[in-house]
């Protein structure tokens, strides 16, 4: 991708939307990527939350947003969204709102939200046309509840609900559910993969969103240190390793048209990323799952196989996990 | 003012016209289709104003419908029975957004067995969520109710949303004679939309729907929704009263029927109490002294109302058409209530269940029920329990069903 607005780090505004102090935990990956999404964002943003992690960015009295925010429920933020887009569009036909005070309307949800529950929602709101940003902070489980099991969750991982017994020795062994790809069957005019660890990359991808108008959806690998068991600083070096081992591609689809707009030169193996997280520990000890990390890897090259042959994946990357 | 043949779907929809309502989020169930279906149709021919927009669900549905109220719009919506409690859930949370918009439910009753006619099992189980309910009898009432509910609703002291009720089929599909106002005087009975309170499109930001964490904040506002309950109970005899006079149409929360000497009172709701009106009329023929007093304020609950009404009567009996499975009629557990306590309550308040389904009263049953409040029962089992309408003729009927159904006897059809 050739980056039009932010070829530096100094093209980043340093204005602080989204400021300190919330309640999340300390590293949160999801968090950082917000604060730069709402960066490139820029002022006039309404939020519209589904329950997770981050309805706790409004704790009454108390919220480090600058913008406005309507929590929901966790089944309908795009709806919601459609409800405030309309009214401010009535708002604006009966010349009641200044178009200078218009909003941008940003649903934030997690993965369990978007993959799971409000799954319906939205892709009535992508079918709609609705004028939106969907923003999904994708810490691969339910994890404000204590990290259960989600359509998100990879394969070979460990959560609350699939704890690793002699019985079940790998976790979860699911295939993780794409949602990029389930987002972009409907061909709206902007999905993309973004990480917290590369910010140029989600700005730019926020500013060539900004210029279209109807879906917008970003999906953003969230390390998440209590789930992950990883330590709070580790979390944007995990995201650069979920970028570099080729696990979380850095894409985008514009009307469906998909383009990679980071391939890393040398992929480093997924070990690296795995091996760094209590999740996986599993498969490192007490004794080593070779089957389980070449079946990750091979489905991490086979993906990316396909992309340089310059042919759209026909098959997404978490779907080849189980192999 | 018109006066046109109207059913009470399309007199739904002709209130939300004469409202001018901004936005209409909308998704299908019988038998409540014809009312979007005909605002729908007036957006097109641009006969109004108004958005529509088709949601994936009734859950979806209202949220879209809360979050353009909390965004400063008029809203107007309506579903029905499963829809209702597919949805559930975002009743609370409008309510706790105190977004004053209106939903109307066209009732029928839940499944299973999955049916279409009315009960109220549907709309009774949102008495809890905050919203005001307005229940409606006649297809004028319906129309009525919706301009007297905005006004309510979107009252700075009140800021709740509200349904308003009225029965599937029974009202939903039956034309009467009804006055369609004239837009003006509409308009000055409710002016336009200026929400008062801070709303997403005013110009500082806002956070709407914030977690709370501490007890005492969740009881302060859970407390402060019933204050404006209680709020809205003082201000309807104003509205109303001002509805009168630029209408003549007067509503109480009650509607008094028959009742000025009566000794027996009998308790409904809704297009179901047309037909207790009947035998009430006949009743009265008959040299009894009997009335029929018909809730049509159920939220907030009009507890000053029932005791005026009901005090110093002989009996009343609370006829629910509905069912809490376990317990009984619901309105008569409420009722029960606001009269305990009261040295001159009826000596005798009975309950029971009716019009489940839609099924239909028979005039003996009134008869029953004025016998039974003449001659109240005694002992605590039956004081308590509610009586089951139900007839031989249907047993009859419904062991016929059984046995075609299980192949002993054969249909008519077959
Ligand atoms: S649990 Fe994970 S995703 Fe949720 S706030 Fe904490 S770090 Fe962020």
């Amino acid at each position: 991708m050739k980056r039009e607005a932010y070829r530096s780090l100094r093209n980043i505004s340093r204005e602080e939307p989204l400021g300190p102090g919330g309640s999340l935990c300390a590293g949160c990956g999801g968090l950082l990527a917000l604060r730069l999404f709402h960066k490139a964002l820029g002022e006039n943003v309404i939020f519209v939350n589904a329950a997770g992690c981050f309805s706790l960015l409004a704790l009454f009295p108390f919220t480090p947003l600058r913008s406005s925010w309507l929590y929901t429920a966790m089944a309908c933020a795009p709806a919601g969204a459609q409800g405030i887009r309309d009214a401010l569009d009535i708002l604006r036909e009966r010349g009641k709102l200044a178009p200078a005070a218009d909003r941008k309307v940003v649903v934030v949800t997690g993965d369990g939200a978007a993959q799971d529950i409000g799954l319906q929602s939205t892709m009535a709101a992508i079918h709609r046309g609705l004028d939106f940003y969907y923003f999904c902070y994708d810490n691969e489980a339910y994890a404000n509840t204590g990290f259960q099991t989600s359509a998100s969750t990879p394969y070979g991982s460990r959560t609350a609900t699939a704890p690793i017994t002699p019985a079940f020795p790998l976790g979860v062994v699911q295939q993780r559910r794409d949602l990029f790809e389930i987002w972009r069957v409907q061909k709206p005019p902007y999905v993309a993969t973004v990480s917290a660890a590369d910010p140029l990359d989600l700005s730019e991808k926020v500013y060539r969103a900004s210029k279209l108008s109807g879906p917008k959806l970003f999906i953003a690998l969230s390390p998440c240190p209590p789930g992950w068991e990883a330590e709070p600083e580790k979390s944007v070096e995990l995201a650069r390793l979920a970028v570099e081992t080729g696990i979380w591609p850095l894409k985008e689809a514009v009307y469906g048209q998909v383009s990679h707009t980071k391939v890393p030169r040398r992929f480093k193996p997924v070990e690296e990323y795995l091996a760094s997280q209590g999740r996986f520990r599993h498969l490192f000890e007490p004794k080593r799952n070779d089957e389980a990390i070449a079946r990750i890897q091979a489905a991490v090259e086979k993906y990316w196989k396909a992309v340089s042959d310059a042919v759209a994946p026909q098959e997404p990357l978490s779907n080849e996990a189980v192999g | 003012m018109a006066r046109a043949l109207l059913t009470g779907n399309s007199a739904a929809a002709w209130a939300a016209r004469l409202a001018e309502v901004d936005y209409v989020p909308a998704f299908p169930i019988t038998p409540q289709t014809e009312i979007v279906e005909t605002l729908a149709r007036w957006i097109h021919t641009g006969e109004i104003q108004a958005r529509m927009v088709t949601m994936d669900s009734e859950h979806s549905m209202l949220a879209a419908a809360g979050a353009a109220a909390a965004t400063g719009a008029r809203v107007f919506t309506a579903t029905s029975s499963q829809g209702l409690v597919y949805g559930f859930e975002m009743l609370y949370v409008l309510a706790g957004l105190r977004a004053p918009l209106v939903l109307v439910n066209v009732s029928r009753a839940l499944s299973h067995p999955i049916t279409l006619e009315p009960d109220h099992n549907d709309v009774l189980a949102a008495r809890d969520t905050g919203f005001l309910q307005f229940h409606a009898e006649s297809c004028q009432e319906v129309l009525d109710s919706i301009l007297m509910a905005y006004r309510l609703a979107e009252h700075e002291r009140v800021l709740l949303p509200a349904i308003v009720n009225l029965d599937g089929f029974y009202l939903s599909f039956t034309r009467e004679a009804v006055e369609i106002p004239e837009p003006a005087d509409v308009k000055s009975f409710l002016p336009g939309f200026e929400p008062a309170y801070p709303h997403l499109s005013g110009p500082a930001p806002l956070a709407l729907g914030a977690a709370v964490l501490d007890p005492a904040l969740y009881t302060f506002f859970k407390y402060q929704m019933h204050h404006a309950t209680e709020n809205a109970l003082a201000l309807y005899p104003e509205i109303a009263a001002e509805f009168a006079g630029r209408f003549g149409r007067r509503y109480g929360m009650i509607e008094e029927f028959m009742l000025d000497d009566a000794d027996y009172v009998i308790v409904m709701t809704n297009s179901f109490a047309s037909m207790g009106k009947a035998e009430v009329k006949r009743l009265r023929r008959e040299g009894k002294k009997i009335g029929l007093a018909r809730l049509r304020l159920i939220r907030p609950f009009p507890h000053r109302e029932i005791q005026r009404v009901l005090r110093g009567r002989k009996g009343a009996a609370v006829i629910d058409q509905n069912i809490s499975v376990g317990k009984g009629g619901i309105l008569f557990s409420e009722i029960a209530s606001a009269l305990y306590g009261l040295p001159d309550r009826p000596p005798a308040l009975l309950s029971f269940i009716g019009g489940l389904g839609g099924r239909r009263f028979r005039p003996e049953e009134f008869d029953g029920i004025l016998a039974r409040l003449e001659a109240p029962p005694e002992s605590p089992e039956e004081i308590a329990r509610p009586y089951l309408l139900f007839s031989d003729e249907e047993c009859r009927d419904v062991g016929r069903y059984f046995s075609v159904a299980s192949g002993e006897e054969k249909s008519h059809e077959a």
